[in-house]
């Protein structure tokens, strides 16, 4: 809770630095006080005296603890990797939608009542808008916000509308209540109720970009700033993940006969449109896109195991962490090669290894990651999903993951080739800032880490 | 039962609304329209809510409502400044010709 006010009060307070005129310190502030609401988590770790808090409104269980860790962690490295994109005019405006999307990750991953699953999502995604419409005078960008806004918007009119469904079936927006609603009703609850469940469901796969409500996100990944696209996809995607699993898990976990089918179906298709689909592209952003909407497949399907709740929190838990930390990795050099090159293809990697060959180590490594291979983080988040999914009826889903796995070698493989395999014809020297070089280094050894290591994570609940 | 109204009738009425509203979204290309579409499936949200907060007694769905409201004005606000970004540029509304970025 007490990390949640820090970020907040950063907001309020990059909003005051422009009329204040503190700007040139505000950067500094900003990273100091992330890792201050990061130490202020686990103050709070274990503690059972503040929650619930706010009329039960948030719970910053030892859950929502993990998941706002991670959150602030990948803020950290984000604001790192962020550093040339405030320096322009402006500076406190982006810094405060940043910050104040970062409140609203963080209630995602502690809302303990429907008025604050709702209000997270929006404080999450409205800033996001203006983000990725944040380069003003880019077509591209002010479509890729466009149509953020619509597909968002659109699908938080899906969110309410399930949310009043349920609230019609059990006079109650507190999740706890519905959750005791629906062990009391014993199977007797209204064909609405089942409505509203689904719908929910729809809604937050639309959050997730889970296909196939997925169109909208190659677009708004490759339309936005490459910044702002690693910040959807880790972050927003990190949130949007604890709130799903806190819906279907402990809330829904009980009536999973409606939607286990319907979010099996969901993954299936997401695994086979997204891969096939990447294995087409030669924007990397564009790629790195479509493998994100696979990577949501993998996570789903550990929500979907729900045979072991913790098993299966441990599991997203564990993946978020792992594909975000490749994730900033990977954009991170994506980031820098694009600057020197001003192209995103994957022609654009094209002799890499020759030219600098420690930021053509680091790429392999996250692009290891992202597709599963051993010793890297990524490996192991898809073998514990898998350990998950195992014991329940879901198996099939197995199989076509691990076939989508197949083809997500392929096209990560592509960039590896480019990068060592390729020639360039220019000699131009790529140019990267020391303070990306250090963010890069620092987050391939965690991605190795937690692959060598992993079981600090994979066992910390249950 | 709601003042002799069967509650199903509301949840009928709103389901309508949402409908209209969401196929509005899908099917009209004048980006004005599709924001005004968005609005109509929030206030056919927002009917809901108010019906079953009288059904339960409860005031919290009214409460509720006051929060669709607040932020849909949010999110309208900073749809049509990006809608007026688009403008500046493409001289037209029209989300057909937001094509740029596709395969």
């Amino acid at each position: 809770m007490k990390g949640l006010f820090i970020i907040a009060a950063l907001g309020i307070l990059a909003m005051l630095a422009e009329i204040f005129k503190f700007k040139k310190v505000l950067y500094p502030l900003v990273l100091v006080g992330i890792l201050g609401a990061y130490a202020a988590n686990f103050t709070e770790w274990n503690n059972t005296l503040n929650i619930p808090a706010f009329s039960n409104m948030i719970m910053f269980d030892n859950v929502a603890l993990v998941f706002s860790g991670v959150i602030l962690i990948t803020a950290f490295f984000w604001f790192i990797l962020a550093n040339d994109y405030f320096e322009h005019d402006h500076i406190t405006d982006h810094f405060a939608l940043v910050l104040f999307s970062l409140v609203g990750a963080l209630m995602l991953t502690s809302f303990s009542n429907m008025t604050t699953l709702f209000l997270g999502v929006e404080i999450l995604s409205i800033p996001m808008y203006v983000l990725a419409a944040s380069q003003k005078r880019l077509v591209v960008s002010n479509e890729a916000g466009f149509k953020y806004l619509i597909m968002g918007s659109f699908a938080s009119g899906f969110l309410l509308f399930g949310i009043a469904l349920i609230y019609g079936a059990t006079g109650s927006f507190d999740l706890m209540e519905i959750r005791s609603y629906i062990t009391q009703s014993n199977g007797n609850m209204p064909a609405f109720f089942y409505a509203g469940v689904v719908v929910i469901l729809a809604a937050m796969s639309f959050k997730v970009s889970a296909a196939p409500f997925h169109f909208w996100a190659p677009d708004v990944y490759e339309g936005s700033p490459t910044v702002i696209t690693t910040l959807m996809i880790t972050i927003v995607k990190t949130a949007a993940f604890a709130a799903f699993m806190h819906l279907f898990l402990v809330v829904f976990g009980k009536v999973n006969d409606v939607w286990g089918m319907v979010l099996a179906c969901i993954i299936a298709l997401s695994l086979v449109i997204s891969n096939v689909t990447a294995a087409t592209q030669t924007n990397v952003k564009r790629l790195l896109a479509y493998s994100s909407i696979s990577h949501a497949a993998f996570m789903l399907m550990a929500i979907l195991a729900n045979s072991r709740p913790w098993g299966s929190i441990n599991s997203v838990l564990y993946y978020t962490l792992a594909y975000s930390i490749s994730s900033i990795t990977a954009f991170t050099v994506l980031y820098n090669v694009a600057k020197n090159k001003n192209s995103e293809e994957i022609s654009a990697f094209n002799g890499l290894g020759k030219k600098h060959p420690l930021m053509a180590l680091c790429m392999v490594i996250a692009l290891f990651s992202l597709a599963g291979i051993p010793v890297t983080a990524g490996f192991f988040a898809k073998y514990y999903v898998f350990s998950v999914l195992v014991g329940t009826t879901y198996k099939w889903l197995m199989v076509i993951a691990i076939l989508a796995s197949l083809v997500g070698v392929y096209y990560y493989f592509k960039i590896i080739i480019a990068m060592y395999f390729k020639h360039d014809e220019s000699h131009e020297p790529i140019k990267i800032e020391f303070s990306h070089v250090l963010l890069m280094i620092i987050t391939t050894l965690i991605t190795l880490a937690i692959g060598i290591v992993p079981g600090y994570i994979v066992e910390i609940f249950g | 039962m709601l003042n002799g109204i069967p509650i199903n009738y509301y949840i009928m009425l709103s389901a309508i609304l949402f409908i209209i509203g969401v196929v509005g979204v899908m099917a009209r290309r004048n980006a004005i329209i599709i924001f005004m579409c968005i609005e109509l499936m929030l206030n056919a949200v927002n009917l809901l809510l108010v019906s079953f907060s009288t059904l339960h007694n409860d005031a919290s769905g009214q409460v509720f409502v006051f929060f669709i409201m607040a932020v849909a004005a949010a999110e309208v606000a900073v749809g049509l400044a990006i809608l007026s970004m688009v403008y500046r540029h493409l001289k037209t509304v029209d989300i057909d010709l937001l094509n740029r970025l596709k395969n």
